[in-house]
This record gives C-alpha cells, sequence and structure tokens, in this order.
C-alpha cells in the first residue's frame, strides 16, 4: 500500500460495508416482484460501472466497447447451461477467465493506439461479435431450468437471494477496486491517464499496466454480465453486446463520479431504477425513454458537473482535509558515488547517432561522450536537434543509426520505460507534470518506476524533494505549482529513480534571473555529489557558469564541442548560434 | 402506405435474376470443385456477379463518400469525436422521407424527381440542426474551451455526442416510431440494363442507385470546390485546423466552427437523403453507418476532404465484395474487422498525412 492510503482505506471498507448492509436491509421491505428485479440489476449495473472505471477512468483509456466483456460472461454462462448442464456457479468463474482471455486478446493490438483511436477500436469488438452470434444463430439462447437440484443451478425461489449474491459480488468489485485506487498500480494508471509520457519516462511501463487494468477490468465486466444472463434467463445479442450496454457503463460511471470508487455506485442507484421506472410506466406510450433519459441524463452531467456527482459533491460540502505531512523517514543524503570527476571512463559514449523526418536529417552522425560526474551542455540553435537527440538516447524516437552505450550497455531498440530503468531520468522542455496529483505522488512515480518498494519509493521520493528544496510543497497539487517548482519537481520526480545520468532538456527556461539562480544551485549541488547531466539550455550565461564542456549541434551536425570558453570563441559557433553581439558583450 | 404489388418495395432483395443468379453462387461456393471443372455456366455467373459488384461498390461507394465527407469536415478537419453523425445521417432520411413521402411537401415533383430534390432540401435543414446542436451542446467541450486541455476535449465530446446520440434514437422512436420506412421511388426497382458484356453476363443498373450516384458526386464537387476556392471555406478551413491561430486572424472562430459543424451535418444528411430512396430505414439506421462513415475517414486519412471520399468510395467497394463471399450477416461484421485492420495497421490512413504525433 501507498503512504497515507492506510486510513483512506478503513474508510472505505467500513463504508461498503455500511452500504451494504443498508441496501440488504432495504431490500427486505420491498414486495413488489419488478422493484425486487430492479435492486438486484443496481450492483449488477454498478459492478459493470466499476470495471469500466478501472481501465477508463484510473487509466483514461475510454472503453465504448466494455459491452464484449460483459457479454462474453453473459453467453459462456448461458451456453454452458444449455450445452454442457455446467452450473452458472461455475457457468460465472469460467466467463471471467474468458473476459481475461478477452481482454488480452483485444488489448494487444488495441493498445498501440491512443485516445479517440482506442475508444472507437473498442466500439468495434462487441459489434462484430454481436454480428457473428446472429449469423451463428444465437439469437434468443434461454437458460433452461432445473427443478431437481435448483440450488446448485443458482435457482433460487426468493429472489431477496439474488440481491444479496448481486451485493456480495459488487462489494468485492469495491474491494479490488479500493486495493488498486491505494496502491502501486492506481497510482501508475493515474500517472499514465494524466500523461503518459511522462509517466514512461519516468520508468513506467504504461503498455503493461494498461493491459493488467483492461484484463481485471475484463474479468470484472464478464461477471457481471454471467449474472446479469442468470438472473434475467436469457439473453439476446443486443441486450448483452449492444451499444446501450457499453453505454450503461460509461453512464453510470461518469454520472456517478470517474475515477472514484463510488461513482459508479452512485450512478447506477440513482439511474437504474429512474430508467426501469421510466421504462414500466411510459414505455408504451413512449418506447426509447430510458434512452433518452440517459442521453440527457450523460449530457447534463458533462456540461455540469464534468467529473461526475461524488466529486462535485465532496468538493461542495467536504472540503479536502488539511494536506497530509510529509512521512516521517529518515532523510539520508543521496549516496555519494565515487567522484571520478572528469577523469572516469565515459559514462555516456553517443557514436554516428543519426534520425531523419523524411528528408529532414534532425540529427546526423552526432557523436560526443560524457564522462562521469561532468556536467555537459548542448546547445544550438532552434531546430538544431537537440530535443530530438534526447527523445532518441530515451527511447521516444528510434535512431536510424548510430550507437548510444551507457556504462558500456547499449541504450538504444529500448523503449522510454527500460532506458530509465538503466539510469537515466529525463525531465522535458515543456515541464510534463501529473497535475491532478500532490507533489509527492508525483515524486513517488518516478521511484516506483525504477521498481523500489513502497517504503524505499516513499523514502527516495523524500530525499529527492529535499534535494531540489520543494518539501513544504509535497502535499500540493502539482497544478498548483509555479514554473519554477514544476521544474524543480520534474527534477525531484528524475532523481527519485536514483539516475546515473541526468538528460535535463531546457530546465530554466521561462525562469527569472533569480529563480534561474535558485535552479542553477540544486544543480550544482547534485554535481558536488556525483551526478552526471547532461544539459540542454539556451541560458548562456547560466551555462557558462554551470557546464563542464560543451557540444554545439547545428542542422542536426556537431558543430564544435570542447571547454565552454573555447567553444564560445570559435567562430562557426558565434556565427551560427551565438552572433557577434553575444562576444562582443562578453568581452566588454 | 402500400406498394404497388408488381413494384417490389426498396430493399426487399433483388430481382429476380439476380436472386437466380445468387443462388448459384451460393451453389458455387459451397461446393468449391466447380473452378476446378471450369463449368461455363458458373464461370458466366461469376463474371456477372463481380462486375455487378463493381458497379455497385462504385455507385454506393460514391455515396458512402458523401456521406464520410460530411464526417470528415467534423472529425478529420475539426477534430471533433462526432458520435451523433449516423443520428445526424438518420435525421436526413427522415427529413426526406417527410418531405416526399410522408408530408408530401414535395410530392407535386413527382415519385421521379421529388426524392432527390428531397434528399438536397434535408441539408438545410438538417445543417440548421447541427448548427443549433454545436452552439449549445457542443461547442462548450471542443474548439477554443479546450484546445491545450489534458486531451484536448476528447473525453467530453465523446460522452455528449454519445448523449444526443442516444437522444435522438430513442427520441426518433418516440417521434417517428419503429416501423421501418422508405422514400417511394418507382426508380428503386427499376434497372438499366448493360449487357450481355463477357458470355452471357448482364450488369444491373439500379436506376435509383445511378441517380443517387450523380448527385452525391455532384454534391461533393461543390462542396470541395466551395472549401477550397471561397473566403468561407478558407476560413472554415483554417478555424478548424487552428482555432487559435485563426482568431489572430481575425476570423470569427465560434462561428466559423458552427457554420462548419452544421455543412458536416448537412452534407451527410444529403447522403441519408439519397440512401433513403433505397433502403428502408427506422430511427436506429445511423449506428450501421457510424463505423462505416469512420472507417471511411481514417481510411482516407485525417484532415483531408478528398481523402475522406476515396476511403468512403473504398469501403463501399469492400461492402459490395464481401457480399460475394460472405452470408448477409456477417456483412456487417466485417466492414468492423477492416475497420479494425485499418486503425490497427495503418492509423494514418491510405491517403492521408500522420495521424497522430508522438
Amino acid at each position: 500500500m501507498r503512504y497515507g492510503t492506510g486510513s483512506n482505506l478503513r474508510r472505505n471498507l467500513i463504508a461498503l460495508a455500511v452500504v451494504s448492509v443498508a441496501y440488504l436491509v432495504l431490500t427486505i421491505f420491498v414486495k413488489n416482484s419488478y422493484y425486487q428485479l430492479i435492486l438486484t440489476l443496481v450492483p449488477v449495473w454498478a459492478l459493470f460501472g466499476v470495471s469500466w472505471n478501472i481501465l477508463s477512468g484510473y487509466g483514461g483509456q475510454l472503453s465504448f466497447g466494455h459491452a464484449s466483456f460483459f457479454g462474453i460472461g453473459a453467453y459462456t454462462v448461458t451456453l454452458a447451461v444449455v450445452y454442457w448442464g455446467l452450473s452458472p456457479w461455475l457457468g460465472i468463474p469460467l466467463g471471467m477467465v474468458l473476459g481475461g482471455i478477452a481482454a488480452v486478446l483485444i488489448g494487444t493490438p488495441t493498445f498501440r493506439l491512443r485516445g479517440h483511436y482506442f475508444a472507437l477500436s473498442m466500439l468495434a469488438y462487441p459489434l462484430a461479435i454481436l454480428y457473428v452470434l446472429q449469423y451463428l444463430g444465437f439469437q434468443e439462447v434461454s437458460i433452461p431450468m432445473h427443478r431437481d437440484n435448483p440450488v446448485a443451478f443458482m435457482e433460487f425461489s426468493e429472489p431477496r437471494v439474488y440481491t444479496l449474491i448481486a451485493v456480495c459480488l459488487l462489494a468485492t468489485g469495491v474491494v479490488v477496486s479500493v486495493i488498486i485506487e491505494n496502491s502501486r498500480f492506481g497510482l501508475a494508471l493515474l500517472a499514465i491517464r494524466q500523461n503518459e509520457l511522462a509517466a514512461e519516462a519516468a520508468g513506467i511501463n504504461a503498455r503493461q499496466w494498461k493491459m493488467r487494468s483492461l484484463i481485471v477490468s475484463g474479468m470484472m465486466a464478464a461477471v457481471a454480465g454471467g449474472f446479469y444472463a442468470r438472473v434475467l434467463l436469457v439473453v439476446t445479442p443486443d441486450s448483452v453486446f449492444g451499444m446501450l450496454v457499453s453505454a450503461q457503463a460509461v453512464v453510470v460511471t461518469l454520472f456517478g463520479g470517474v475515477a472514484s470508487v463510488w461513482g459508479p455506485l452512485i450512478g447506477a442507484a440513482i439511474l437504474v431504477p429512474l430508467a426501469e421506472t421510466l421504462q414500466a410506466e411510459l414505455g408504451t406510450y413512449l418506447p426509447g425513454i430510458q434512452g433518452v433519459v440517459y442521453g440527457i441524463a450523460i449530457i447534463a452531467i458533462m456540461l455540469v458537473s464534468p467529473d461526475g456527482l461524488f466529486w462535485t459533491i465532496r468538493d461542495r460540502w467536504f472540503r479536502r482535509r488539511t494536506t497530509p505531512p510529509i512521512p516521517v523517514v529518515a532523510v539520508t543524503a543521496a549516496p555519494v558515488r565515487a567522484a571520478a570527476m572528469h577523469t572516469g571512463a565515459p559514462l555516456l559514449q553517443v557514436e554516428k547517432l543519426s534520425r531523419a523526418f523524411g528528408g529532414l536529417k534532425a540529427v546526423s552522425e552526432v557523436s560526443f561522450s560524457i564522462a562521469e560526474g561532468e556536467i555537459l551542455g548542448i546547445i544550438g540553435p532552434n531546430g538544431a536537434g537537440k530535443t530530438t537527440l534526447f527523445n532518441v538516447l530515451n527511447g521516444v524516437l528510434p535512431a536510424d543509426e548510430g550507437s548510444a552505450r551507457l556504462g558500456g550497455q547499449p541504450m538504444l531498440g529500448r523503449k522510454t520505460f527500460e532506458v530509465c530503468r538503466m539510469g537515466v531520468g529525463r525531465t522535458f522542455q515543456v515541464v510534463r507534470s501529473f497535475p491532478r496529483l500532490p507533489v509527492l505522488d508525483n515524486v513517488i512515480v518516478g521511484a516506483y518506476g525504477a521498481g523500489l518498494s513502497d517504503r524505499d519509493a516513499i523514502a527516495a521520493a523524500v530525499r529527492a524533494l529535499h534535494q531540489v528544496g520543494l518539501q513544504a510543497q509535497s502535499g500540493v497539487d502539482a497544478g498548483q505549482l509555479t514554473n519554477k517548482q514544476l521544474r524543480l519537481m520534474e527534477l525531484a520526480r528524475a532523481l527519485a529513480g536514483g539516475p546515473r545520468l541526468l538528460l535535463l532538456d531546457e530546465t530554466l527556461a521561462g525562469l527569472g534571473r533569480e529563480e534561474c539562480d535558485s535552479v542553477l544551485t540544486v544543480l550544482a549541488d547534485l554535481r558536488r555529489h556525483g551526478m552526471t547531466i547532461c544539459i540542454i539550455e539556451h541560458t548562456m550565461h547560466a551555462m557558462m557558469r554551470l557546464a563542464d564542456r560543451f557540444v554545439v549541434l547545428d542542422h542536426g551536425r556537431v558543430l564544435a564541442s570542447g571547454l565552454p570558453r573555447d567553444v564560445v570563441e570559435d567562430t562557426s559557433v558565434i556565427e551560427a548560434y551565438l552572433g557577434k553581439k553575444w562576444l562582443a558583450r562578453q568581452n566588454a | 402506405m402500400s406498394f404497388p404489388t408488381t413494384t417490389p418495395g426498396p430493399g426487399r432483395g433483388p430481382p429476380p435474376t439476380i436472386a437466380r443468379a445468387a443462388a448459384k453462387v451460393k451453389g458455387f461456393t459451397r461446393r468449391g470443385d466447380v473452378i476446378k471443372c471450369g463449368v461455363p455456366m458458373d464461370l458466366e455467373i461469376l463474371v456477372e456477379n463481380v462486375l455487378n459488384a463493381v458497379t455497385a461498390g462504385i455507385t454506393i461507394g460514391c455515396i458512402y463518400g458523401l456521406m464520410c465527407i460530411g464526417l470528415g469536415l467534423i472529425f478529420g478537419i475539426m477534430r471533433i469525436v462526432n458520435f451523433a453523425q449516423g443520428e445526424l445521417l438518420m435525421l436526413g432520411m427522415f427529413a426526406s422521407f417527410y418531405l416526399v413521402t410522408g408530408g408530401k411537401v414535395l410530392s407535386f415533383l413527382g415519385p421521379y424527381w421529388g426524392p432527390f430534390i428531397g434528399a438536397i432540401c434535408a441539408a438545410p435543414l438538417v445543417f440548421c440542426g447541427g448548427a443549433l446542436l454545436h452552439k449549445f451542446l457542443i461547442s462548450r467541450v471542443s474548439g477554443l474551451r479546450t484546445a491545450g486541455s489534458l486531451d484536448e476535449g476528447h473525453f467530453g465530446q465523446l460522452i455528449v455526442t454519445l448523449g444526443i446520440s442516444l437522444i435522438l434514437q430513442n427520441g426518433g422512436q418516440i417521434v417517428f416510431g419503429s416501423t421501418p420506412v422508405a422514400v417511394r421511388t418507382p426508380l428503386s426497382a427499376e434497372a438499366f440494363l448493360v449487357g450481355p458484356v463477357y458470355g452471357g453476363a448482364t450488369v444491373f443498373l439500379n436506376k435509383a442507385k445511378l441517380i443517387a450516384f450523380f448527385v452525391a458526386i455532384l454534391v461533393a464537387i461543390v462542396l470541395y470546390l466551395t472549401l477550397e476556392y471561397t473566403r468561407l471555406g478558407k476560413a472554415l478551413r483554417a478555424a478548424a485546423d487552428n482555432p487559435t491561430a485563426a482568431t489572430y486572424m481575425g476570423i470569427e472562430v465560434d462561428r466559423a466552427y458552427r457554420i462548419a459543424f452544421g455543412l458536416g451535418a448537412g452534407i451527410t444528411a444529403v447522403a441519408g437523403g439519397l440512401m433513403a430512396t433505397y433502403i428502408s430505414f427506422g430511427p436506429f439506421v445511423g449506428f450501421d453507418y457510424v463505423i462505416i462513415m469512420y472507417s471511411g475517414v481514417v481510411l482516407g486519412g485525417m484532415g483531408s476532404i478528398l481523402g475522406a471520399f476515396w476511403g468512403g468510395l473504398t469501403v463501399g467497394f469492400v461492402q459490395q465484395f464481401s457480399a460475394l463471399i460472405l452470408p448477409p450477416q456477417l456483412q456487417n461484421a466485417a466492414i468492423f474487422v477492416v475497420f479494425l485492420m485499418i486503425v490497427l495497421l495503418r492509423p494514418q490512413g491510405l491517403f492521408g498525412r500522420s495521424a497522430e504525433r508522438a
């Protein structure tokens, strides 16, 4: 469990127990069998919403095709009874397994896509399955009754038993969801949702976490679907794979509160009875009134409170308590590396690295090396290929040719998170933060990325915050930081993984003179502790003070390299980048 | 409303000759060994079917192309994920239906011209509907308001347009009823016969589809010229491409967006009106075509109007050819599979530029 989540976890579980018991007590007083059915369906749809929430709420991977998993569960349970005489007690777990397998099969190709491409592709799966089932002749399949041994086939004369089972299933789903939310799994998903590239650069294997969330989500949705089929006793492709089914998961979750454990429950508790009652009362005169109500509900909620009821209510009436204090962890100084200043074997060795975009050679046969404990400044005009060089080095872009070795290990051809785990920390030209996470969590992401245990991750994060001087802001959401603080936080996130080499992309950009000086102090401090840094920067006065050596890039090529004083007097560098005025001012 | 007994209703199956041919093809594919035997009769039917698939692919494909241009404006250029595009198509169909067959506003034009004029008249109606939708709902989750936000507002757009789609589908069921209807024209049951071209193979050109095809091409050309060469068109493209920059250039972006969205809606509505002459439809018809439209736009490459047209044409071809080998229930599944293959293998489209930057 993550730091500070213990109390959160306990509170959620107590609330869950209270709500479940209250709900079951309520069912005792309901006599009308139609309302009893609605009471059974509310937890089922809530469970479906919880499953959608894990993938799309926390992870931000919007899925419009969650009916795939729901339907697979429903058809598995139904067909298992019909063809094998397999009890739903076993059919539901079987459906769960198949849901997980379907998640792998669907996720493997589809996670190559992002954003709306992902959402649209997910939509196509249930519809394709729907047509195939229609073709195969499973238009309407009903579950046969087994009067001789009803309990073994999940048949009960007392309808409240179904409600009990539904509540138990939902409670299990909520517990899974709470555990995910409060573990590194949840933090990884939240980080991916807010900034996937930053999460990758901090060592998070985004694809793996997304796949895990889809598997958990798919299994849970299949359970919901399987039980739904058992309750309704009949399945049709439209009723379990249809568009309205996928929409149901989206609607209850968004209405109730996205990325919150309680959101789907709140949404289902309000919308399902509302829609069912309307359908029953008005359905004969106004067929489709259910869909209209859902449509109006989600549009209204999107415009009025885009994150859902839960968050709006919480923000309005339950002010967030004061930020949790920073955990008491013995702040040890960063381990001082053997300071092999300027003399040791090169830590980073780049040879003839090239990368072209179409006809444009953004990086062309670039070679340089960085010694352990050195600060190398990379300078050059805009468009010289500096950021592209970093992107190639840390695996955001593949290289066309050349090699790069970190301590003798090849770096190229690895994914971004793998490069990070080799010990390469990275910051970005435009800060990539996780704006809705507190600073401490932002930094912990970096520590988790390096594979640290919960305890060590907190210690590493706290230490990194001390190193950059942000300990006072640890509880503040990153979205509220100033530009300088954001830059420092990004630096801390890179440091938390315990890197051997830092790639800093214009860390001083947009900072005032004084802010610039304080960041420089932090960097100088890091160097004193033996950190190796490669920094891109335009602020020449700062670079002259900071860097041990310069590499000048122009049009993708190395124009010059060497000691700062020599480089800035090189006439080709003055012509390409610095300009004569600069030299005159320096000499004045 | 009842059809004259001599004219089979639109969408009620092919004329008897084709049915006969189709029956033979079924046997042909089932036996599978016919190619080796080289029975000339079956070969002739194969040729006839392929030729008919080609002509149907071209005519239907161009109508799909027009439909895709509408989404291409909204999704390809403005980058608004519009789930309700299929419902705009449905509204176009019903607008045309009420103008021509149901409300008889245009019945004075007769059963030959009326349906096609009706399809074109659907455009301004749905244009207004689209512009209003944009003004009151979609503008709140797109454009300048969300430029530069976490996911550029796609989350909100998907949800809001999904809501619109649900309301229009189900509201359509309340208003229009769920019995399928069709725009009546005798042309949908008449065909030009071309041939025999190859040893007796005859090509059927359904008259309704053929005229719809010409209207679709005409509308597409007019729209293309408007967007490419007029001041309005340039302003629309600029505003859609980069709202912030367009604002600095003195373009009234909100208005431009409204018009562009309305145009996208109207164009798709024309395609809907044209399709209404040869298929029967209900309030839920839009859903079958949403994926076709997205396939076409993605296939053609985001941001390109011509690309969207070619994409739609290609999808039409795929659909007609899949009819040769697949049972009818699986034809829609085939389109979904093609769509998945396109987005997975070539998300930048066959003809277009890169769709997404890393």
